[in-house]
């Protein structure tokens, strides 16, 4: 255990091991939703839990976060209810959005998830204007914009970057670089081999983190989230991870990869390293984790039942919230 | 009691004015665009545009660089700044300098501005407006001479007003602020340049709803729909038409979305004949959208058919003698309406 | 791509796995729908080029390329993403052939996916025919069965202007047991046709709503109607003839459009009947479109989204008496 794990509280760890767990029982069922064709199948993230634990650990209400179209994980690291966002999958008038944005939309403003979003890099701008917002307003919530390795080929991001840098606003730029857009490698589609690389460009610190392990993308976080609360400015934070699935659902990943990467991969699952960090130093019990696990599945249970037993929404629901007031 | 002395202002200073109040009024109002002061980070070159269409003179010396921001030339940046902004407390204003630059920032307007509150169920409010502007007749060739309304117009959740003269500007601009809901400002180049000016603006804070039409003309004879610019021609168009004894009634639109529909019809109705007249291209336009909503509501009323005048279906050309034939001209909609009434 | 070497096609997965070849990947999925399938097997890396998510990049370099010699496809997969890659299509690709006098040819082919349903909610599953149609420089077709597209997409292919191809997903799944001819052929862009005779009402469908339209006709068939339906198939630049002259034998339309429907195609139809059918029509043209609302998640509202066989027919019979 390096000096900063050790010093990294003991309900703090127990909160990542929480989450990590819930948010891959979560993703489990809502695969399972999607292969009995009772949803359209989503984007899972399933193999990419620990990134925003890490950072979500040090994140409060009143911070935001901004996700792309796989955020479930997201959502549920930033505090979201998975009763809610399982209704939300499901279409009911009891989701997160009211059945109107799906999989891809979740939002919850009430807990600073200011949505999911089906354009890649599309949120990247709009995070950098809740930064933008915290700044003008003199507060000290920090934004975090979650996206891929494929939307670090999109314009919005190097606009914002330099946005950010010009401005010193407190924003986080997240890459998630699970190696794969769709079915194009990150080796084909990224010049020079490196999202972090591109900060230097802008003016600000990037660093490249394991994003498999929730420990070391705490610590990177954490300086990070600190930096932009005390007024220093942006950072960027490559996160390499996995997905074990397909872009989404009916996507066959065997078509890109090869089996034997995947299990190379999944031989180094985040859930498997936390476990064994909790054991060997001493934190948790197997019998612990166990118990967590299986509260995790029964909460999962729960709100699937809670979304199967919602109504669906009202014919009228398609026509309002165009607009508050028309004219 | 009659007021003496008209306050005469330009569209510019009118919607600067409405600017001022409106900042002053509510502290959360920011401003985002490129050289809307000018001279950014130079303190001895503050505000040295004030916007290209001066617009937004004065207003960082007052409010200061918190709330008055140049940005660089990233409209995908800063409109969607605009958009995460509002949704977290601020009331926006993104200047698009020319409305024919949306293609740099279309995704956030049309994917993030007009849809976020609807896909997140109505929990998040978008409370910001992109002023823009728009119009040929300068000379400034096919990218920064076009006016666009429909392709906003067509997204819902988004509210598009597009002012005719300086007074409607300035509580136009004042309204679009206040609204809670994404607003999209259209401001005539010619308009902005002084065409049409020296209207009385009252010294005080006003808005003018958005959702209504205006009738700067009442007439019997036949009605004629101007859209912020061509509103002038429209008004130009009825003297002639007046000198050969007819009567127009000359609607002026203001709001393209939501549309004042009663304003229209109601108009129709009485006269019976109606031109639009449109400075964007025809394909898909407001015109089309006008004479569309007429023909299905007001069919049994119509003595003659709609009739569209638009931009013809092509670029704004940049040499003098081609783009004088773009927009429709008074001469050109008073003729469309002596060829019904004769 | 076999008779003209100077096509290319570029996009996200227009084949996929890009740059694992050596691994044994390749084609893994010739498009987000199958669509460019086989072709980077056969013309090779160099004329099938998969893409970073660059639209802006990949379609202004469509442009560029096509303007330097070459002829490209360009897939922009979902219609939508138009916001990402606006500039290039409206301010390039419309415009640069006019502003240069005529003296630059832009011989490239946009192709968007329209009207996902099933859940792909407000961003994904949009149609927007008249953003692309109002700019002037463009031109834009709408298949509606396989015989369409495939005349459709050599048309566009081969025509030395920007054409934008809307190739609507709802389409993709259906069965249409229809003979599509094994050789090359086109269908001239501009002209629409008539899918289905009739006396009573003219309805006029695109893409989707074609056979929405055609379904509606066999519905009002078992009231004692005869819908005639005139399959669009070009948005702009659009067959008045064809229009105007069903019109004058049915003296009523309804256009049935599914995108929104403010300053929509339906609202150009509308205007058109209007204007130049005005002594003919004995009602007022009628319009079915979506709602001025962006497309909802929940099953339940989306079903609601779209016109249906059920609507189109009730807005037929409310002119028909």
């Amino acid at each position: 255990m390096t000096k900063s794990q050790s010093s990294i509280p003991k309900d703090t760890l127990m909160w990542m091991y929480e989450t990590l767990v819930l948010i891959r029982r979560f993703e489990e069922q809502a695969k399972r939703e999607a292969d009995q064709g009772r949803i359209l199948g989503t984007h899972s993230a399933i193999g990419e839990e620990a990134t925003p634990t890490g950072i979500c650990a040090h994140l409060r209400d009143d911070d935001y976060v901004l996700g792309n179209h796989r955020s479930h994980h997201h959502c549920i690291a930033k505090g979201v209810d998975i009763n809610e966002m399982m209704a939300e999958l499901l279409g009911k008038a009891t989701g997160t959005n009211k059945g109107k944005g799906g999989t891809m939309h979740i939002a919850d403003a009430t807990k600073g998830m200011l949505g999911a979003n089906g354009v890649v890099g599309s949120n990247i701008p709009v995070a950098t204007g809740c930064a933008l917002s915290a700044k003008v307003q003199g507060k000290d919530n920090v934004s975090v914009v979650f996206f891929g390795d494929g939307a670090s080929s999109q314009g919005s991001l190097h606009e914002s970057m330099n946005l950010a840098s010009i401005w010193n606003l407190p924003v986080l730029f997240v890459c998630e670089n699970n190696r794969y857009a769709e079915s194009t490698p990150f080796e084909y589609a990224v010049a020079g081999q490196s999202v972090a690389n591109r900060a230097a460009g802008y003016g600000m610190p990037g660093v490249t983190v394991d994003g498999q392990n929730v420990i070391e993308v705490y610590e990177v976080a954490g300086e990070a989230v600190e930096r932009a609360r005390r007024g220093e400015g942006p950072t960027l934070i490559e996160a390499m991870t996995y997905r074990y699935h397909g872009h989404f659902g009916a996507d066959n990943p065997r078509g890109y990869r090869t089996a034997e990467e995947q299990k190379y991969y999944e031989d180094k699952d985040c859930i498997l390293y936390m476990e064994q960090f909790l054991i060997e130093s001493g934190v948790a019990t197997k019998e612990r984790l166990e118990e967590i696990d299986n509260d995790a599945k029964a909460k999962v249970i729960k709100a699937t039942q809670f979304a199967i037993d919602s109504p669906y929404p009202d014919p009228s629901e398609l026509l309002s919230d165009v607009y508050i007031k028309y004219p | 009691m009659v007021s003496t002395s008209v306050r005469a202002l330009t569209y510019a200073q009118a919607v600067n004015e409405a600017f001022h109040q409106e900042f002053e009024r509510d502290p959360s109002v920011i401003l985002m665009g490129e050289d809307v002061a000018g001279g950014a980070g130079r303190s001895e070159f503050e505000d040295a545009w004030g916007g290209v269409f001066k617009l937004t003179g004065g207003l960082i010396g007052k409010f200061g660089p918190e709330r008055v921001r140049d940005t660089p030339i990233s409209e995908n940046g800063f409109v969607g700044a605009a958009v995460g902004a509002a949704a977290t407390g601020l009331r926006p204003i993104a200047d698009l300098m020319f409305v024919g630059f949306v293609g740099v920032c279309g995704d956030q307007i049309f994917n993030n501005m007009s849809k976020m509150h609807y896909m997140f169920g109505g929990k998040v409010k978008l409370p910001l407006t992109v002023i823009t502007s728009t119009g040929a007749g300068v000379g400034s060739a096919a990218q920064h001479s076009e006016t666009l309304y429909s392709i906003f117009v067509h997204f819902p959740g988004l509210k598009c007003v597009a002012p005719s003269n300086p007074y409607n500007a300035k509580g136009l601009h004042a309204a679009a602020i206040r609204d809670d809901d994404p607003v999209i400002v259209f401001n005539n180049k010619q308009l902005m340049g002084g065409v049409g000016g020296g209207i009385h603006v009252p010294e005080d804070s006003y808005v003018f709803p958005i959702g209504k039409a205006d009738r700067p003309k009442e007439g019997t004879d036949i009605t004629l729909i101007g859209i912020s610019y061509t509103t002038y021609q429209c008004l130009k168009a009825a003297e002639i038409l007046e000198q050969k004894g007819f009567s127009a009634e000359v609607i002026d639109l203001l709001s393209l979305s939501p549309l004042d529909e009663d304003a229209v019809l109601s108009s129709v109705k009485k006269t019976r004949n109606v031109i639009i007249v449109d400075e964007d291209y025809p394909m898909c336009s407001m015109a089309s959208e006008l004479s569309a909503i007429i023909a299905e509501q007001a069919f049994d009323f119509l003595d003659s058919p709609p009739i569209r005048l638009n931009a013809p279906h092509a670029s704004v050309p940049y040499s003098p003698v081609l783009e004088a034939e773009y927009i429709p001209s008074p001469e050109k909609i008073a003729q469309a309406a002596l060829s019904i009434l004769e | 791509m076999r008779e003209d070497s100077s096509t290319i096609v570029m996009g996200i997965d227009v084949a996929g796995a890009a740059g694992k070849a050596d691994e044994g990947f390749i084609d893994p999925f010739g498009g987000t729908f199958a669509m460019t399938k086989g072709l980077i097997q056969e013309f090779g890396t160099s004329r099938v080029l998969d893409t970073p998510i660059s639209e802006t990049g990949f379609v202004g370099a469509g442009v560029g390329a096509a303007a330097a010699g070459l002829r490209p496809l360009v897939d922009m997969m979902f219609v939508g993403f138009i916001g990402v890659c606006g500039d290039q299509i409206f301010n390039n690709m419309a415009k640069m052939h006019y502003m240069f006098g005529g003296k630059v040819k832009l011989p490239i082919t946009i192709q968007a996916q329209t009207a996902a349903s099933g859940g792909n909610a407000a961003q994904h599953s949009e149609t927007l025919y008249s953003i692309f149609a109002h700019f002037p420089g463009l031109k834009c077709v709408v298949p509606s069965d396989p015989y369409s597209a495939k005349g459709l997409q050599i048309a566009a292919m081969k025509d030395d202007d920007p054409v934008v191809i809307f190739q609507s997903t709802r389409l993709m799944g259906v069965n249409f047991d229809q003979h599509v001819p094994e050789e090359a052929y086109e269908l001239p862009i501009g002209k629409s046709r008539i899918v289905k005779t009739g006396d009573d009402v003219t309805l006029i469908g695109i893409g989707t709503t074609t056979r929405t339209c055609i379904q509606a006709a066999e519905s009002l068939a078992k009231q004692g109607y005869q819908a005639e339906v005139v399959d669009l198939l070009s948005v702009s630049p659009i067959d008045e003839e064809t229009i105007l002259s069903s019109i004058s034998k049915t003296r009523k339309v309804v256009i049935v459009d599914e995108d929104y429907p403010k300053c929509s195609v339906a609202s150009e139809l509308s205007a058109l009947s209007a204007e130049k059918a005005f002594d003919l029509l004995d009602a007022p043209p009628v319009r079915v479109t979506a709602p001025h609302a962006s497309i909802p998640y929940s099953s339940v509202l989306e079903q609601l989204h779209f016109p249906s066989v059920e609507t189109v027919t009730k807005a037929c019979r409310e002119i028909l008496g």
